[in-house]
């Protein structure tokens, strides 16, 4: 498996791309709230748009849009795709 | 140490969960769903007007219950805290997990999004692993198809072995079927099954470690396998909450102890640590709700969300995101302004006319001269003022907030704000909790409890007094109309609007500095984290929101203003008519506080008006107005130009209203919110922080503001 090279933190992803969520690095309440919205192994998320200032980034999870703010998205790893 | 069924009868549910119940025939029945499924509506569209809120039995968490009855069988509706899992161990999850739990409902409704079906199922299968007897209520049918998402209810019902309605509660489409599933539940006609979420092997057998002797513990009273789990993931809540209200303590089972930890023991051979368990329990979750809403949708359009997106892009857009936004603000603002003229003039005549006639009246009773005064003069002038000054400004105000709020704009609202709370050390949520304050801080000071740290929370409750609600907005308003507009002719509304937004834009700027420097001081600490739905655009219902706006907030805002001002009105004429040595007692302690409202760019007057206007914001003005009437001048203010007049008689220039405006957005929260605080806080401490940071930031504003304006010789 060769994807571990390609992990890039959440906020990383450009606007329009889609990642796959490869690993949360988030510990304790901050993962399990991640982990409802519904962030398991290899879902897909889509950068949506940023906010006026550039942070939060509004993503799309499981049909739902959601805005994390840079230091959560960064705890989440995805594979561009 | 079984459990009767006596502790989990209908003594736990009064006293525990203070559920109303008329008598031992009505059927319980819970409420649940995500935030954002439309859940009020169906909890609202279900039971009418027959409802009462409190909060939940020690919690700082809304409790709201319902009552209908449908063939000849009482319903009470409990509606349990929307949230998007039972998991996460939040208050308003521990909640609504225990009254599922202990509160043995007959039945439980799950209202679930149609259009966002999947992460809803999530929380429904959670729900399904606790109690058996479990209706999937698929809300907001009407967006759905509209959004061409087609779904196959009856397969859905199969797949999850409960039974499955389809509603559109706005339309009340739905609810009459909904109505008859919960009477067949609850009365055993049928019998749920509902489908288990299928655990991988290694979570299987740790659950076969232990779930037998937790069988014979809870002896069929709790679903075993999932109380295992809970017990395996190390949840600490449920097991105290299984003490407070079975009384059953497994925790000291000796036994079961051993096997948690025997079961542990293998988990970690296999290299399966306690936070990894957690994944992979809600990553089989996720997967059977994934599995399932892949079989029922079929979407029609692909790109069924292309209209939200393209709203959100030019909404929430870099360019024109926020100058929209304030766009918006103001343009509510100059409908309420322009439009409240015209009815608040006829209500004013209206008013005066009936208070002419009640004079007349008296004259023909023949009571003496003082009664007539207190309660005409006194009573009846200040509530006439009341009503005709803050009536039309909020019955078109509030049905536009509430419009903007069902539309789904508000979360747009915080999304565009966040980087600024963020940067002031706030959550972002301060944000939707500072909107609500536009509508009364009593109910943004509530609504802070959606905000989980309590740190940020205590700053959204601080500062939330810093945006003008219902009762100070008139001032506001009036003073822009009355000082601003009236100087600048024909543009005279837009200059009213402008003042308006501008006392606003700085409100929330003061809110952001404000925050910073508690985040510095006495609330250290750092931003926590935040996650932010924004649900999809909604058609919204105008009649609805007319009538909820006109209801619930309008007359309730009214009602306590009207409440406020018969009394204080009473206080006021007597204050003005009492006389000690030369002057009336109002006109002493006027004296006494002009020095120090001097140096703020306010007369005694003035502040004397602020600090009898504690009980409600709304009477500030008509005290201010009868005061100055009360000192002699004979005048009919039946014009805006007669109370101008009024104003410069006593020495009113453009500074002192600018600075009343600034005073009236920054200074002690009325009565009713600083006893909201209080409750929501528990603490006399905080409650006296939220008075004195917003009055000293007044103080400090207006002297400033005045100061400055003289030395550099402005007036």
């Amino acid at each position: 498996m060769s994807f571990i090279n390609n992990l890039i933190p959440l906020n990383q992803l450009p606007v329009g791309s889609f990642g796959k969520v490869k690993e949360l690095i988030a510990e304790g309440i901050v993962r399990r709230r991640m982990l409802d919205l519904g962030l398991i192994y290899n879902t897909t998320v889509e950068s949506l748009r940023k906010s006026p200032a550039g942070d939060p980034v509004a993503y799309e999870i499981r049909g739902a849009v959601i805005a994390l703010r840079s230091e959560e998205a960064s705890k989440i790893l995805v594979e561009s795709i | 140490m079984g459990l009767t069924k006596q502790s989990t009868g209908t003594g736990t549910l009064k006293e525990m969960f203070a559920v109303k119940l008329e008598s031992t025939d009505d059927i319980v029945v819970a409420l649940a769903g995500n935030p954002n499924t439309g859940k009020s509506t169906v909890f609202n569209s279900l039971t009418g007007l027959n409802q009462h809120t409190g909060n939940w039995p020690g919690k700082t968490v809304s409790n709201a219950q319902g009552k209908f009855t449908h063939r000849n069988k009482k319903y009470i509706l409990v509606d349990l805290p929307g949230t998007y899992s039972l998991l996460a161990n939040s208050v308003e999850e521990q909640v609504a997990r225990d009254f599922i739990c202990f509160g043995n409902p007959h039945a439980t409704v799950v209202v679930t999004d149609a259009t966002c079906l999947e992460r809803n199922l999530n929380l429904a299968l959670q729900i399904m692993e606790i109690t058996n007897k479990v209706i999937v209520c698929v809300n907001l049918m009407d967006e759905a198809k509209r959004k061409k998402i087609n779904i196959d209810l009856k397969k859905l019902s199969d797949l999850l072995g409960v039974p499955v309605v389809g509603t559109s509660a706005r339309s009340g489409k739905g609810l009459d079927e909904l109505k008859d599933i919960i009477g067949k539940v609850a009365g055993g006609e049928i019998n749920p099954t509902p489908v288990q979420v299928s655990y991988d092997e290694i979570l299987d057998k740790a659950i076969q470690e232990v779930e037998p002797h937790i069988h014979n513990l809870v002896d069929h009273q709790m679903n075993s396998k999932w109380i295992s789990l809970r017990l395996l993931d190390g949840d600490q809540p449920l097991l105290d909450s299984m003490n407070e209200y079975l009384n059953f303590n497994i925790s000291e089972d000796k036994l079961l102890q051993d096997k948690l930890l025997n079961a542990r023991t293998e988990l970690e051979e296999d290299k399966i640590k306690l936070e990894d368990l957690r994944d992979r329990i809600v990553g089989n979750i996720v997967k059977t709700a994934e599995g399932i809403s892949t079989n029922v949708i079929c979407l029609k359009n692909q790109s069924h969300n292309q209209l939200d997106r393209k709203i959100d892009s030019l909404l929430t857009s870099r360019t024109f995101g926020i100058p929209i936004m304030i766009a918006l603000l103001g343009l509510v603002f100059w409908i309420t302004i322009v439009g409240a003229n015209f009815p608040s003039t006829v209500l004013a005549k209206g008013l005066f006319w009936i208070e002419g006639q009640l004079t007349v009246f008296f004259g023909w009773l023949g009571s003496p001269l003082w009664v007539h005064d207190i309660l005409v003069l006194g009573m009846y002038r200040t509530l006439a003022w009341v009503v005709s000054v803050m009536l039309p400004p909020m019955a078109i105000f509030f049905p536009m907030f509430t419009l903007l709020e069902d539309l789904g704009y508000l979360p747009r609202v915080a999304f565009n704000l966040d980087h600024y709370f963020k940067k002031a050390c706030a959550h972002g949520k301060q944000a939707l909790t500072m909107c609500m304050g536009f509508g009364c801080n009593a109910a943004g000071v509530i609504a802070c409890r959606i905000i989980d740290s309590p740190r940020e929370r205590l700053i959204a409750t601080i500062t939330n007094n810093f945006v003008p609600c219902n009762g100070r907005f008139p001032t506001i308003i009036a003073l822009a109309t009355i000082f601003i507009a009236s100087a600048t002719g024909s543009f005279s509304s837009f200059a009213a609007t402008l003042s308006v937004l501008a006392a606003i834009i700085l409100g929330v700027i003061i809110t952001l500095f404000i925050s910073k420097l508690l985040s510095k001081t006495i609330l250290k600490g750092l931003p926590s984290s935040f996650t932010l739905e924004l649900p999809p655009y909604r058609k919204p219902q105008i009649g609805r929101i007319i009538v909820r706006s006109i209801f619930d907030r309008t007359l309730f805002v009214l009602g306590r203003a009207v409440a406020v001002a018969a009394p204080a009105g009473l206080v006021i004429w007597l204050m003005a008519n009492t006389t000690v040595g030369e002057a009336s007692i109002l006109t002493l302690c006027a004296q006494f506080l002009d020095p120090f409202a001097q140096l703020l760019g306010l007369d005694g007057y003035i502040m004397m008006a602020f600090i009898l206007g504690l009980p409600a914001n709304e009477i500030v003005i008509p005290i201010l107005i009868m005061s100055y009437l009360s000192k002699g001048s004979m005048l009919e203010l039946n014009s805006l130009s007669a109370m101008r007049q009024l104003l410069i008689d006593n020495g009113w220039t453009w500074l002192t209203a600018v600075c009343m405006m600034l005073f009236s957005l920054n200074h002690w929260p009325c009565g009713t919110t600083l006893w909201t605080i209080r409750k929501e806080t528990q603490s006399w401490k905080w409650t006296g922080v939220s008075f004195l940071v917003p009055t000293v930031t007044g103080i400090a504003v207006c002297f400033v503001v005045a100061q400055g304006a003289q030395l550099l010789g402005l007036v």
